[in-house]
C-alpha cells in the first residue's frame, strides 16, 4: 500500500514494515536537540537515576534563548549545561557564540533528509526543510532520550500543500505561511505532519523552505516537511554529519486533506495581534503606527532577509520615533552581513544589532516593549505578552514588510519601497560566503 | 471528582499559560501564582484545588515549555478538558501528570462557573448545574499506562527497574 513519507520514515525507526496513521511507534532518533532547556533537563535525566548517556552523540545542544546571559539564574543555567556537556562527553555543544539553535543544526549538517530528529523546543519542524521527520518534544522526553534513546511517537495523518506559481514583487514565502495559517488557521494541522509540495516547493532556497517549515507548528503541525532534492543534497556536500538516505511519499498515497495554493495570487500578509491567524493583507492595516521593529528569529533572520532588509534601508534613515532591531539568525549569518556590508547599512540608517540567538522573540531579555507599544516582528509568534510585555502589541510580516515599516514608522506594503530581488539573488551567489562555524 | 469550570476559547497559548519571564523557575509553587496571569489575572486568585479548567481548540499552542501544565497543576486545577490540545502540551500533561480530557461536546455544554463531576478511569464528565453526561476520548493505548504510573519519569524508572 502507498505511503506517506512520514508512515515510511517511522515505519523504519521502529523497525515495522509498516505503520498506519494513530498508531503509537517507539524510535530512536538521530538527532535530539535541546537549548538552554538544558540546565532543566539534565535535572530530570538526574532523576531517571541513569548515569551516563545511552548515546551522547544523538544530542546537539546549542545555548541561544538568553544570550549572553541577561541575569545570574540564566548564567547559572549555562554553566550547569556546560558542565553536564563535559561529564557527558557531549561533542555536538555549541556556545553563547554560535546563534539560533535551527539555524546552527542547518549550517553545521545535522539536518539530513530521511532522518528523525527531535528537539525540546516546537519549532523543530524546521529540520523538515531537509526531508526529515522532525518533531518538537517536551524537556522529560529529552532526558528519557538521553537515559534510554527512546521516544514516542503517534503516526500522523499527512496533509499535502500543494505550491505553484510565482510570487509577485514584494510577496515572500513568509507572506505564503502567513496566508495558509489565515485559511486553515492555527489548529488546521493538529497532530498532522505537512507535507509542502508542488513545482513552486522546489524552487525554493534552503532559507526559504526552513522559513515554510518552520512556521508549520504554527498551524498546529507536528512536521513540516519538503521532498528533499538537487537544492538540499548540493547545500549537504561536504558538511552533513552522516550518511543520509532521502524518503518520498509514494505515489498514491493518502493525503488525509490536500490544499492548493497559487504563488502568484497572493500579496503581503500581516498576523495581527493576538493570534498567528489573526491574518490580514497588510494594505489593510497599513498606516499604523509602530514603535519597533525586529528583525530576527528562527523564521526570518538569514542572509538573505538581511539583504532585503539592508536593500531597504540603503541611503535611507529609518523613522525617528521607530527603533530597528536586528538580530542575524546565527554568528556565520553575521559575518556573511558584515562581508556584504548589509550591518554597515543597519547601523548607519540607525538601526540596532545584538548578539545572535533568539533575542526579543519571547521576551526573555532585551527588546522588550513598553506598556502601549507596537512591534512588527519577523518571527513566528505574536500571542499577548509574548514579547515579554503582556500590555504591548506584535505583527507578524516579512523582512520587506518589516523594512519599509522601519523606514516609515507605520505598517506599510512593501512595495513603497520595493527591492530587485534579481539583484539581490546575483549579489549574494556572487559573495565568497564564510566556512561552517564550528567550536 | 466534583469542581467548578473556569472556561476560556480557542487557542490559549503556552505563553499566557505562564509568560516565559517567569519560566526560569520549574518549580509548582513558584509558578502557580502566575498560571493564566496574562489571560485571567483573576483565575489564580478565584480557583480552588480540584477545579476544572474547560476551554476551546487547541489548547496549550505555542512554545513546547513543560513550565505550562505545572503551573497549572500547581495552582490547583485537577484537570483541563479541551475540544483538542496541541500536540507538544498533551504530551506534558501527560509526562508531569496533569489530567487533559479531550472532549468537544462537553466543552459546548458547560459554561463558567458549572460544577462538574469527573471520573478520570473511564472519562465519563457529567455537569450537575445544567445536565448532560459525555465520554472523553480514550488515550491511546500504551500512553495510559505512564499517566497511571504517576507521568514519564516514573515509568521509565519502572521500565528500565524491570530491564535489570
Amino acid at each position: 500500500m502507498p505511503k506517506t513519507f512520514s508512515e515510511k520514515i517511522l515505519a523504519k525507526y521502529s523497525g515495522k514494515s509498516e505503520v498506519v496513521p494513530g498508531e503509537i511507534v517507539e524510535v530512536t532518533p538521530d538527532v535530539a536537540m535541546s537549548h538552554d532547556n538544558t540546565a532543566a533537563i539534565s535535572k530530570t535525566f538526574a532523576k531517571i537515576g541513569v548515569d551516563k548517556l545511552f548515546d551522547p552523540d544523538i544530542h546537539v545542544i546549542v545555548l541561544d534563548h538568553c544570550v549572553p546571559a541577561a541575569n545570574a539564574t540564566f548564567a547559572q543555567n549555562h554553566k550547569d549545561i556546560r558542565e553536564f556537556v563535559k561529564k557527558q562527553g557531549i561533542k555536538n555543544f555549541y556556545d553563547i557564540n554560535n546563534g539560533i539553535c535551527h539555524q546552527v543544526l542547518a549550517e553545521n549538517g545535522h539536518c539530513l533528509p530521511g532522518s528523525v530528529m527531535t528537539g525540546s523546543d516546537s519549532h523543530t519542524t524546521t529540520y523538515g526543510a531537509f526531508g526529515a521527520f522532525a518533531a518538537g518534544v517536551t524537556r522529560s522526553e529529552t532526558a528519557v532520550i538521553m537515559a534510554t534513546g527512546k521516544i514516542w511517537f503517534r503516526v500522523p495523518e499527512t496533509m499535502r500543500i500543494q505550491l505553484t506559481g510565482q510570487f509577485n514583487s514584494g510577496v515572500y514565502v513568509k507572506d505564503l505561511a502567513l496566508a495558509i495559517m489565515g485559511k486553515i488557521r492555527a489548529d488546521g494541522a493538529l497532530y498532522r505532519a505537512v507535507e509542502f509540495d508542488g513545482s513552486a516547493a522546489h524552487k525554493f532556497s534552503v532559507s526559504e523552505r526552513l522559513t515554510l517549515c518552520n512556521m508549520a507548528v504554527e498551524m498546529g503541525a507536528k512536521a513540516g516537511y519538503v521532498p528533499p532534492d538537487e537544492t538540499i543534497y548540493d547545500f549537504l556536500k561536504g558538511i552533513a554529519k552522516r550518511e543520509y538516505e532521502p524518503v518520498f511519499s509514494d505515489e498514491g498515497c493518502e493525503y488525509i486533506e490536500t490544499l492548493d495554493m497559487n504563488l502568484g495570487e497572493l500579496e503581503p500578509m500581516i498576523a495581527c495581534p493576538h493570534t498567528v491567524d489573526n491574518v490580514k493583507p497588510v494594505s489593510e492595516v497599513s498606516g499604523e503606527n509602530v514603535e519597533q521593529v525586529f528583525v530576527g528569529s528562527c523564521s526570518n533572520a538569514r542572509l538573505d532577509d538581511l539583504a532585503i532588509l539592508a536593500h531597504v534601508l540603503r541611503n535611507r534613515k529609518i523613522d525617528s520615533d521607530t527603533r530597528l532591531i536586528v538580530i542575524p539568525a546565527s554568528s556565520r549569518v553575521m559575518i556573511d552581513a558584515m562581508r556584504l556590508g548589509y550591518i554597515d547599512t543597519v547601523l548607519s540608517a540607525g538601526g540596532t544589532i545584538a548578539t545572535p540567538g533568539c533575542g526579543p522573540c519571547m521576551g526573555n531579555h532585551m527588546g522588550v516593549p513598553a506598556s502601549g507599544e507596537k512591534t512588527l516582528s519577523t518571527s513566528n509568534r505574536n500571542f499577548k505578552g509574548r514579547m515579554g510585555n503582556p500590555e504591548s502589541e506584535v505583527f507578524l510580516a516579512s523582512p520587506h514588510t518589516a523594512a519599509v515599516t522601519a523606514v516609515t514608522g507605520k505598517i506599510s506594503d512593501p512595495g513603497e519601497i520595493p527591492v530587485d530581488w534579481e539583484m539581490i539573488n546575483e549579489e549574494l551567489s556572487n559573495a565568497v560566503l564564510s566556512p561552517v562555524i564550528t567550536r | 471528582m466534583e469542581g467548578t469550570a473556569f472556561k476560556y476559547g480557542n487557542n490559549v497559548d503556552t505563553d499566557v499559560i505562564i509568560p516565559a519571564r517567569y519560566c526560569t523557575s520549574f518549580l509548582a509553587e513558584e509558578l502557580a501564582p502566575h498560571a493564566l496571569e496574562d489571560l485571567d489575572d483573576t483565575f489564580v486568585k478565584r480557583v480552588n484545588q480540584g477545579d476544572f479548567i474547560v476551554a476551546g481548540r487547541n489548547f496549550g499552542c505555542g512554545s513546547s515549555r513543560e513550565n505550562a501544565p505545572i503551573a497549572i497543576k500547581g495552582a490547583g486545577a485537577a484537570c483541563v478538558i479541551a475540544e483538542s490540545f496541541a500536540r507538544i502540551f498533551y504530551r506534558n500533561s501527560i509526562n508531569i501528570g496533569l489530567p487533559i480530557l479531550e472532549c468537544p461536546e462537553a466543552v459546548h455544554g458547560t459554561e463558567e462557573g458549572d460544577k462538574l463531576h469527573i471520573n478520570l478511569e473511564t472519562g465519563e464528565i457529567e455537569n450537575l448545574t445544567r445536565g448532560g453526561k459525555w465520554i472523553a476520548a480514550p488515550f491511546p493505548e500504551g500512553i495510559q499506562e505512564i499517566i497511571e504510573l504517576g507521568g514519564l519519569v516514573s515509568y521509565v524508572k519502572k521500565r528500565l527497574g524491570a530491564e535489570k
